[in-house]
């Protein structure tokens, strides 16, 4: 059941007037406007999002609000409407994008005070915040790519924010060619669908009539549903296109909170979701998905473990936890892969804020060798960042727990042991590098700078409530998915139910081996497990970072190569660098530059002229500029004429 | 009466006479004679054919040919002048100006 929603246009309109204030009159307006109506027109797109959720929340379950926009192709029978839909899953996104958004949006109001380019700041900001919301509430596939497409364009000029620093420019760069890769297969698994539906004459991307026709995809779907993976891969920095995600981090840190921790990187888990019905027709994909999102979680962690740039933790983090989310979708477990999308958005979004807060008050130090003993200078970023880092290492009743939980849950109970393993140590190596940050940066004895130390100052209000909102986010967040036994169950995936099903079959065809998850021990009994491995971790880190200091060094030194490959990220860049930069750079220069364009094309076009110049060169000699030579050529030609006529009488 | 065929050989004379001297000769002057001659022996052959089937047109444009010929030597003559002025000779091997 549809109802028609126009306010849902809302939701658009004033991002969009965000854009257009900002980029025209944000100037003109001075910093008081801009940072009234940046963050503004997102509360104001929450409001909108609420309403629109309270009447869905009205509706029967698997209801969705529309609000038709306009033809955007019609060409022959191929017509693609452009329109808006919210149905528990976009719900569930767009509450959070404008939600978390608006909080952030807030907080970079006081982190951009001391920036002269607010008003491109907030413009870019209030850009993001649009395409992201095309994105979620698209109603078909083509419209999804315009957002998918627009946050990639928002992600790379925020993150060469300061473009006047090389390093930085470059880092942006990286990070929208490399998800340019991603969308080229995206661009094609699109095509591939185009293609099988056009066979049958079904000329739509719409999504609930591609599900209508999902028997027709059937031959497609699991090339389709691996190109549109390899396009998740990219966004959602999983492997083998994270690369880019660590060095994104040289933008401001609102903008690491907002697009590369808490909404543009989860676009990817969306998207499966919202083609859950795609996916389920090709288990092999699904199993692909599980797996890369189990590796990169567990990859991911490891290389969290040993890097001393707090963001860069983060960003680890954050591949490492969109690796979760893989892992849920890919095991069919869709509810349980945007629950954690959203807890992760809360606890996430925090903890990067946090970390702003941190290392404004340190006067844009970002080296946690040279934090500590933070902890009674700044108190509410302190706690909020300790709540956070309880969340995401999944400690009841913070967030996290529950929705990691689920996740875990999903993958035992479609028997993914290996997967739910991983998935296990990584939670526990999760909550090792977090309390390590947290013990580096808040604890110890103080290794600030000499000159830092006195002007350290805690973060003014304006950045402050959104830490303390999103704290409490992060605690409650994770109550709409309790386990199903408790209170009011599990309301988050009942709500997404009529949307994302549970797989009819397992992998490979074979009917599913159900594990009992909902027998309230088996269930208890996995959680357990993977909370001990979060304890455990929290433990090794209070032992190594509070308890005896001097280890960590020691561990590292006697595992040198160990260190030094973490240290390195598995030298992965390097890796890149040689087998695919360079080979492209050498075979760029040498081939193309000198060898295509140097030699073929512009021989091509100095031949022309050359051979114009020669020739005239030869013929101009016949140009003698004799009168009587002239009369000859002349008479030639009236001889050769007036024969023509003469034979052809004579004939 | 003559026969039409002396008329055209006549005329098929003089106009050969006439294209060999502006071809071979030098002096533009007799070049400029030659092209009269050319057109007279046209003249020459327009005028017989036009006795031979009867009709006026012929003399006609004899009479056209007249008038334009004396309009080109007018010109004519005074290119050729200005030309000697400018250039000291109407020889037409050095007047090659229109050349690489």
């Amino acid at each position: 059941m549809t109802q028609n929603f126009p306010a849902l246009g809302l939701i658009l309109l004033f991002p969009a007037i965000g854009v257009l204030f900002n980029l025209f009159y944000g100037r003109r307006a001075g910093r008081e406007a801009v940072n009234f109506v940046g963050p503004g027109v997102i509360f104001v797109a929450f409001a909108v999002t609420l309403t629109g959720f309270i009447t869905l929340l009205r509706l029967p379950p698997g209801a969705a609000l529309q609000c038709d926009l306009w033809s955007w192709i019609v060409a022959g029978s191929f017509h693609v409407e452009l329109g808006l839909r919210l149905d528990a899953l976009s719900a569930v996104m767009t509450l959070v994008v404008t939600g978390v958004g608006a909080l952030i949006h807030l907080y970079s109001a006081g982190y951009m005070a001391d920036d002269d380019d607010y008003a491109r700041y907030f413009t870019y900001l209030n850009l993001f915040a649009l395409s992201m919301l095309v994105l979620v509430l698209a109603d078909n596939l083509l419209q999804m790519f315009i957002g998918w497409e627009g946050v990639g364009l928002c992600s790379y000029l925020l993150i060469a924010f300061w473009y006047d620093n090389p390093q930085y420019a470059y880092n942006g760069r990286k990070a929208f060619i490399v998800n340019r890769v991603g969308d080229l297969g995206f661009l094609i698994g699109i095509f591939t669908i185009v293609a099988a539906l056009a066979q049958h004459g079904v000329w739509t991307l719409n999504f609930a009539a591609m599900q209508h026709h999902a028997a027709l995809l059937q031959p497609v779907a699991l090339t389709a549903a691996l190109l549109l993976f390899f396009g998740a891969t990219g966004k959602s920095a999983q492997i083998p296109l994270y690369v880019w995600l660590p060095d994104a981090m040289v933008g401001p840190t609102p903008v690491s909170a907002l697009i590369h921790a808490a909404t543009m990187v989860t676009a990817g888990v969306y998207m499966i979701a919202r083609l859950n019905f795609l996916y389920l027709l090709a288990p092999p994909a699904m199993e692909v998905v599980a797996t890369v999102g189990a590796v990169t979680a567990f990859f991911a962690a490891t290389i969290a473990i040993v890097q001393s740039d707090i963001k860069r933790v983060l960003a680890y983090s954050t591949i490492s936890q969109i690796g979760y989310m893989m892992l849920g979708v890919g095991v069919g477990a869709f509810a349980a892969g945007t629950f954690h999308l959203m807890t992760h958005a809360f606890f996430k979004g925090l903890l990067f804020l946090c970390s702003g807060s941190v290392i404004h008050a340190l006067h844009g130090e970002q080296d946690m060798n040279k934090m500590g003993a933070l902890r009674s200078k700044l108190p509410i970023t302190y706690a909020t960042m300790l709540i956070g880092t309880l969340a995401i290492s999944a400690v009841p009743p913070f967030s996290g727990y529950f929705s990691k939980d689920l996740i875990l849950e999903g993958a035992f109970a479609t028997g993914h042991v290996w997967l739910w393993l991983t998935g296990v140590v990584t939670a526990g190596i999760t909550s090792f590098y977090m309390f390590r940050l947290i013990f580096m940066t808040f604890h110890g004895p103080s290794r600030l700078d000499r000159d830092k130390a006195h002007h350290v100052h805690e973060s003014p209000p304006v950045m402050a409530i959104p830490l303390i909102v999103l704290a409490a986010l992060s605690i409650i967040g994770g109550w709409v998915g309790l386990p199903h036994w408790l209170l009011w169950g599990d309301a988050f995936k009942r709500f997404l139910a009529p949307i994302v099903a549970r797989p009819p079959h397992g992998p490979f065809g074979e009917p599913i081996v159900m594990l009992d998850v909902e027998r309230f021990s088996t269930s208890m009994g996995l959680s357990g497990i993977a909370l001990a491995a979060g304890l455990i971790g929290i433990f090794l880190a209070w032992m190594l970072y509070i308890q005896r200091p001097e280890l960590p060094d020691r561990i590292a030194e006697r595992l040198r190569g160990v260190w030094e490959l973490l240290w390195r990220k598995y030298y992965i860049d390097e890796l890149y660098d040689h087998l695919i930069s360079r080979p492209l750079f050498w075979a760029s220069t040498n081939l193309l530059n000198q060898g295509i364009d140097h030699n073929v094309i512009d021989g091509f076009v100095d031949g022309t002229g050359a051979t114009v110049e020669g020739s005239g060169e030869v013929t101009r000699k016949i140009e003698t500029g004799n009168v009587q030579h002239y009369a000859f050529v002349y008479l030639i030609g009236v001889v050769a004429v007036a024969g023509y006529y003469v034979y052809l009488v004579l004939r | 009466m003559t026969p039409i065929s002396y008329y055209m050989a006549l005329s098929a004379i003089l106009f050969a006479i006439g294209v060999t001297g502006v071809l071979v000769r030098r002096n533009v002057i007799v070049m400029f004679l030659s092209i009269e001659l050319m057109l007279n022996a046209v003249n020459l052959a327009l005028v017989a054919l036009g006795r031979r089937i009867g009709s006026m047109d012929g003399q006609v444009i004899v009479f056209f040919v007249m008038t334009v010929a004396a309009a080109e030597a007018a010109v004519g003559l005074a290119i050729i002048l200005s030309m000697f002025r400018n250039r000291d000779t109407v020889n037409a091997d050095e007047l090659n100006l229109l050349h690489w």
